[in-house]
């Protein structure tokens, strides 16, 4: 059994192996320290073939694609701020103020894959790649043709995210009948009105 | 029946004389042959599938041949979750039922859609779209609460008086047989509700909340 490499030296690894590619380690703050790779549109079906053939890694499995959806966030700051502030007496002089500043962060729709290798039995290995934002471009390459069993998978995200699957053979809803508008699984998704049961739901035991 | 007449037939049994009704005959002929549909649709279907079982035995009421085709079957046990991709399928073979023809709801799916009534997939209880003989809580119920529910099928069945106003369905010509299958819409089903079955009014703890 062979130990795979840590985060941070598979990233360099990766973009030594295949030029031109800007790997980023999203790293996992929890006990299991589970660091992820986010990859650039451009290369993640070359990044994906490197990380299958590898002899080394070979990770001829993907068990799990699922979806992840990121609001729009606000990124509140405490700045300190030089100011001509008008003293009691009228006077102006420079001073150190607080202001808070409020910058609004884009959400964005997330991919996931996890990865193993089947002959040198070890993983997982996770890889992502994130839309540019929640409403038109919600485009990521397809890893389907590169691992076989990503394309029931894929379709999921499709129907429950909307993350559209480029390169995919056949992006169709799986769950959801193909008439149907929304994508229930993102968090702003409003179910219709005459779902509401007018009994309220029971207490949940403490 | 009036009482007197019940009373003579009761006078009549003392005396050894066995007297009956057409309408007696016929409603206990078809409450002990109520067929199933061999219709399955999550775990509530494993405890119908045991209480078909030796242990037991359903066969003891009369309804030991669950029926492959709708065509040849009376009662259809809604047992499990309904999925809104479902609805119209288990509309469709209610349709295909002849008369007379029953409907238990089997567990709290059924009911309301149960522990999944917040799900997005989820339909919030049959008797929106078609009429409830018997509801059964539980999740999944015994397969004892099953045959009660069976039981009370039975008693229900007995009961019916073929003449009037209260007659059964299938002798009233005016009363519709099959009920509207819904669609699939851009956001659910449409229509959301058959409104000559589904009783949307306060006191249906399960109307819809608008």
């Amino acid at each position: 059994m062979s130990a795979l490499p840590t985060a941070e030296d598979l990233k360099a690894q990766i973009e030594a192996g295949v030029p031109g590619t800007a790997v980023t380690v999203v790293p996992n703050g929890s006990p299991s320290a589970q660091h992820s790779l986010l990859l650039d549109h451009g290369h993640a079906r070359a990044v994906a073939l490197f990380l299958r053939d590898h002899a080394e890694f070979r990770l001829d499995f993907c068990s799990l694609v699922t979806g992840v959806d990121w609001l729009d966030t606000e990124l509140t700051e405490k700045l300190k701020v030089k100011k001509m502030v008008a003293g009691p007496d009228g006077a102006e002089t420079e001073q150190e103020v607080e202001e808070v500043r409020k910058t609004k962060v884009p959400g964005y729709l997330e991919a996931v894959y996890h990865l193993f290798s089947m002959e040198k039995k070890h993983g997982p290995i996770i890889l992502r790649l994130r839309t540019a934002n929640r409403t038109d471009q919600t485009h990521v390459p397809s890893l389907t043709p590169v691992w076989r069993s990503c394309e029931f998978q894929e379709r999921e995200a499709f129907d429950l995210y909307g993350i559209v699957f480029d390169g995919h053979p056949d992006l169709r809803r799986i769950l959801m009948w193909d008439g149907f508008e929304d994508h229930p699984m993102r968090k702003d998704y409003v179910p219709p009105a005459d779902d509401i049961l007018a009994a309220p739901r029971p207490e949940a035991h403490a | 029946m009036a009482d007197d007449l019940k009373d003579l037939k009761l006078e009549l049994s003392k005396n050894g004389i066995f007297t009956t009704t057409l309408e007696e005959l016929y409603n206990w002929g078809r409450k002990n042959s109520v067929w199933p549909l061999t219709f399955g649709l999550a775990c509530c279907a494993i405890e119908m599938i045991a209480t078909t079982m030796a242990r037991y035995d359903l066969a003891r009421f009369g309804a030991e041949v669950f029926r492959p085709s709708p065509r040849q079957a009376d009662l259809i046990i809604v047992s499990g979750t309904v999925t809104k991709k479902m609805a119209p399928q288990v509309v469709r073979l209610y349709n295909q039922m002849p008369e007379p023809k029953y409907v238990i709801a089997m567990g709290a799916c059924a009911i309301s859609g149960g522990p999944f009534r917040d799900g997005y997939n989820v339909l919030k209880g049959i008797d929106r779209y078609i009429p409830v003989d018997v509801h059964i809580p539980g999740c999944p119920p015994r397969p004892e609460a099953l045959i009660h529910a069976f039981m009370t099928l039975q008693k229900k069945i007995e009961e019916q008086a073929l003449r009037g106003e209260s007659r059964p369905r299938h002798l009233n010509a005016n009363e519709p047989s099959e009920f509207p299958v819904p669609a699939f819409g851009a956001h659910g089903l449409e229509p959301a509700q058959n409104d000559e079955v589904f009783l949307n009014e306060p006191g249906n703890p399960l109307r819809i909340l608008q």
